[in-house]
């Protein structure tokens, strides 16, 4: 059995914003023994008076990072946590943490592809651990990335997903904008349906692996699809978030 | 670490516990919140089996193996249960309305071989989960087929799920199709993936070695 996984106390190294709402933190951590893209951590923040709350976050960053993960928090504005790592948190602060944690929504370069990553807004963070490292591995695996987002300003991670696709390694990226597009633009402007799914999967076919990261709704809609599609359940694998909508 | 690290400018929303009511606190394990969304998480894709091809088995150490079809199954006796679900993504939910089967009945149509102490809950999709009859027997689990007064939602585990409330949430194994019962343990979908073998979230075990 393996050893517990202890908390321990990380050190805020950066912080970069990616969007109005959203911004990342890298955390410098004692001891890692090193995370699988896909995984997340847990922190816990705790009050003067010994009040303390502990919430989960997907890490960003790939591990080959020696000693840091990065977080990317989108902030709720009712939320309890995401408004003080967004607003109070500077670099330098200490915040205790504990992973990486999870075993099944992960991908590393040796399970090879070709690879469609499927993200909702906030969804996309375990998806750029998984981009991250395979451009790091110079893994020659096909992959596509279908990233919903609300407006032009809210895509997370743009200018380096279009920095990813310039290395021209066989990564593609698609956005689509539900709410509202800039002029000129020249992507999908739709929630995800079929489809867009299969017009993105076309060159793929049934063999891909997908990874589905999102609020309910869309991950719902999106493995339902794939299945419809030809799609083997077990080479579908998702991550939600959110409530169920009904 | 066991002593807590205070969070320079953490003074955190607080929750119940300063409002005054304590019963609510309570009934809150620790590291979780209170929600009331019923959040959905699920490894992959929502499976479908048609009610006219859905059973429920109960075998492995028993003298005689038993199959419930649909039908079947919603007419053994059900009741009403009123739980409150911790999920270890740290969401706890209080008072979530069910009705379902008592595991305990289930095991009335079966003779358990005298070496059984363990059930392996497996369900459509492949999923398994490990508990102790311990942790099952006696009140403690249910396999339901309504929440909130309508028929369980695929999303949610439907048709049938099983639901485990003094464990955390995924020993409650979504669109569950029989019970392996066994004389010896083994871990499940999750347990094999880091997560805690028990799973007792007053205990906080969350992960392996907790």
């Amino acid at each position: 059995m393996a050893g517990p996984i202890s908390w321990q106390l990380a050190t805020v190294t950066a912080i970069r914003d990616e969007t109005p709402t959203v911004r990342s933190l890298t955390l410098r951590l004692p001891t890692w023994s090193g995370h699988r893209p896909g995984q997340h951590v847990d922190l816990r923040l705790t009050a003067e008076d010994g009040y303390s709350v502990e919430r989960s976050y997907s890490i960003a960053s790939e591990p080959e990072r020696a000693d840091v993960v990065e977080i990317t928090v989108e902030r709720i504005d009712d939320g309890e946590v995401s408004p003080f790592l967004d607003d109070v948190v500077v670099v330098g602060d200490r915040i205790e943490l504990r992973g990486p944690i999870g075993g099944y929504f992960v991908w590393e370069a040796p399970l090879g592809g070709p690879l469609l990553l499927v993200a909702g807004g906030s969804g996309v963070v375990p998806l750029m651990a998984m981009l991250r490292h395979r451009s790091h591995a110079g893994a020659p695996v096909s992959a596509r990335l279908l990233c919903s987002s609300r407006h032009f300003e809210e895509i997370i991670y743009r200018e380096e997903l279009d920095h990813l696709v310039s290395n021209a390694d066989g990564l593609k990226v698609f956005h689509t904008l539900t709410r509202s597009q800039p002029p000129g633009w020249s992507g999908f402007a739709r929630r995800i349906d079929e489809r867009m799914l299969a017009e993105v999967l076309e060159p793929f076919g049934i063999s891909a692996r997908a990874y589905l990261c999102g609020p309910t709704a869309l991950v719902e809609t999106a493995a339902n699809v794939l299945v419809r599609l030809g799609m083997p359940p077990d080479r579908v694998r998702t991550e939600r978030f959110g409530p169920s909508g009904t | 670490m066991t002593e807590r690290f205070v969070t320079r400018g953490f003074e955190g929303r607080r929750g119940p516990k300063d409002a005054g009511q304590a019963d609510v606190a309570s009934r809150i394990p620790p590291g979780q919140y209170l929600t009331t969304d019923f959040p959905v998480l699920s490894a992959g894709p929502t499976p479908r089996t048609p009610l006219d091809r859905w059973s429920f088995s109960m075998d492995g150490l028993v003298h005689q193996p038993v199959g419930w079809t649909w039908e079947s199954f919603l007419a053994l006796p059900s009741r009403d249960w009123t739980v409150d679900i911790s999920c270890v993504t740290k969401w706890t939910k209080l008072d979530m309305r069910w009705r379902g089967v008592s595991v305990d009945t289930l095991f009335e149509h079966v003779d358990l071989d005298p070496t059984a102490a363990f059930a392996i809950a497996w369900s459509d999709g492949g999923y398994t989960t490990n508990l102790p009859l311990e942790d099952i027997l006696n009140g403690q689990a249910f396999v339901a087929f309504e929440y909130d007064g309508k028929p369980l939602s695929p999303e949610h585990g439907g048709p049938a799920r099983l639901v485990v409330p003094g464990r955390y949430f995924w020993k409650s194994a979504k669109w569950v199709r029989g019970l392996r019962i066994q004389s010896r343990d083994e871990p499940g979908f999750w347990e094999s993936l880091g997560y805690h073998n028990r799973g007792d979230q007053w205990l906080e075990e969350r992960y392996s070695g907790d």
